[in-house]
């Protein structure tokens, strides 16, 4: 066994820590299985084989979001960025390919759409997110299947390639970010960096215009910086007070408005806001504004005890909504139940958060941040983390999409490998 | 299958009491070793086994991580990224987490 967080974990220490069962016994069923579920699920038995762990996913393989960018600019293939959980079933963990249909809060047991009942001691909430539709005209999940969003990985993600594949040299490539909260902040401009790259090499006649309902955005600098060297007569920038916020989708004109204009696109990429995975919110997760608050040190739930929530569904204050941030809270999470289940105070948590973005094949930007846990959240330790600095040269770039690739193969598995 | 020798080897260090000194003095208020070398697994590789092109920490000493660590926090290491992270970590937690990768790599 490891150590979990706890400093008191020491006590346990012996030949029959490794020989025989160690104090955390416990049923732990774990839903979902991206980022933050998977790596959960894993170091659950990481810290602590002796805990029983059921993880239930809606997919027999999981399509990171995270790297599907790459995927839409060519740069990798599907198969680079799919996962399956053959390596999470050798670790001993009992994984449940089924839909969670509901929560049994007062009888600590998880219903399916397959028709199981699961029981849990601790059970982890990691269902993501899903997209409020009503928020824009004539965008619904119907619409979704001819225009789609893409900001959930699979079907939705081959969908847009085949779009890019297939329009005509000439054509307007539009891109919706959201409003508000939501996954994965730079991603909407790394898919549109990436997609221009695809253009410019196959399409150069084509452009890509960002309608966007925000004066800033994530890595803003070095997105704009980049683009002025690769994508100068490609892609757009609309902020919102250059009327770039996206009022109504007009999908079988294949148009979009705004408040004083239209454009119309080969292909739109119109990316919905977002909010708690429904399960969270049927099960009574959520807040008034549609998130998950959590206890920052066990990641447990506010609202219902005995259920931890993590991921982009939970509000973790000062973190990003991001997959590696989902990895490393899934590890404090993971360690403060396995001393919770052997009656241990969970131990000191500390959390981390790297984000590559790729603006061409062989030029990246990165953002990171080290946390510490304080009463009010997870705050950056002063004078670390940031953004990768401006101005670099080529040779700069080229390390850090390396570093990019490399970050991708490691994290997914540390995950799913 | 090194990541598994290696939970075989943390087990018998443990057993032999090896690993108690180290978590047992660690500070109240720090993290533990293992969670805290976890936050390294996202681009070394899980127990620093990468998988990658960046540098696996998987075949060295304690005392070159921690140097290499103290070289960043200062600036006095070429990187792109390793500046911005080291110095979200104090003296005693880089301590923790080089030894924790000599001890699951030994």
């Amino acid at each position: 066994m490891r150590l979990a967080g706890s400093v008191g974990a020491v006590s346990v220490l012996g030949l029959s820590a490794c020989a025989t069962k160690p104090g955390a016994d416990g049923r732990v069923v774990v839903v979902g299985g991206g980022f933050g579920g998977a790596t959960t699920a894993k170091y659950l038995k990481w810290f602590d084989p002796s805990v029983e762990v059921t993880l239930i996913i809606s997919e027999a393989n999981y399509t990171t979001c995270l790297f599907s960018n790459a995927y839409l600019g060519g740069i990798v293939g599907f198969g680079d960025i799919t996962h399956d959980y053959s390596a999470m079933k050798k670790l001993g963990v009992n994984v449940v390919q089924d839909w969670v249909s509901d929560v049994d809060v007062a009888n600590k047991t998880v219903k399916t759409k397959g028709g199981k009942s699961i029981a849990y001691d601790r059970l982890v909430m990691s269902p993501g997110i899903d997209f409020l539709y009503d928020k824009t005209e004539g965008y619904d999940a119907k619409v979704a299947e001819t225009i789609p969003h893409a900001w959930k990985a699979g079907t939705q993600t081959v969908l847009l390639r085949k779009q890019l594949e297939a329009m005509d040299d000439g054509g307007v490539v539009i891109i919706s970010p959201p409003s508000g909260r939501f996954r994965c902040p730079p991603g909407p401009y790394e898919r549109a960096s990436l997609i221009a790259g695809y253009l410019k090499a196959n399409k150069p006649r084509s452009k890509v215009l960002i309608l966007d309902p925000k004066d800033k955005f994530s890595k803003f600098g070095l997105f704009k910086e980049g683009w002025e060297i690769h994508y100068k007569d490609i892609i757009e920038w609309v902020s919102n007070s250059n009327d770039g916020a996206v009022q109504r989708v007009d999908a079988a004109n294949m148009t979009v408005h705004t408040d004083f204009g239209s454009h119309k696109g080969a292909v739109i990429n119109f990316i919905p806001q977002q909010t708690a995975a429904e399960i969270a919110h049927k099960a009574g997760l959520t807040n008034d504004k549609g998130w998950c608050p959590i206890d920052f040190l066990t990641f447990e739930s506010t609202l219902l005890k005995d259920i931890h929530v993590l991921g982009d569904s939970a509000i973790v204050t000062k973190m990003p909504l991001s997959g590696n941030a989902a990895n490393t809270q899934a590890k404090v999470c993971a360690a403060a139940i396995v001393d919770l289940l052997a009656g241990r105070t969970p131990g000191v948590p500390k959390t981390t958060n790297t984000c590559y973005s790729l603006v061409t094949e062989d030029y990246g930007i990165s953002v990171t941040a080290v946390y510490n846990l304080t009463d009010k959240g997870y705050f950056p330790v002063k004078g670390s983390g940031g953004l990768s600095p401006m101005g670099r040269d080529a040779e700069f770039r080229h390390q850090e999409a390396l570093a990019a690739h490399s970050w991708y193969a490691n994290l997914s598995d540390d995950i799913w490998g | 299958m090194p990541r598994r020798k290696s939970r075989l080897r943390l087990c018998l260090a443990v057993a032999m009491g090896l690993v108690a000194v180290s978590a047992a003095s660690q500070a109240a208020d720090m993290a533990s070793p293992e969670l805290l070398a976890s936050n390294c697994f996202n681009c070394h590789g899980a127990d620093g086994n990468s998988v990658g092109t960046v540098t696996g920490l998987n075949t060295l000493s304690a005392g070159i991580i921690a140097t290499k660590m103290r070289m960043f926090k200062k600036d006095k290491a070429l990187t792109t990224i390793m500046d911005r992270i080291a110095k979200g970590y104090s003296d005693a937690e880089i301590v923790a987490i080089a030894g924790y990768f000599e001890r699951v790599n030994k």
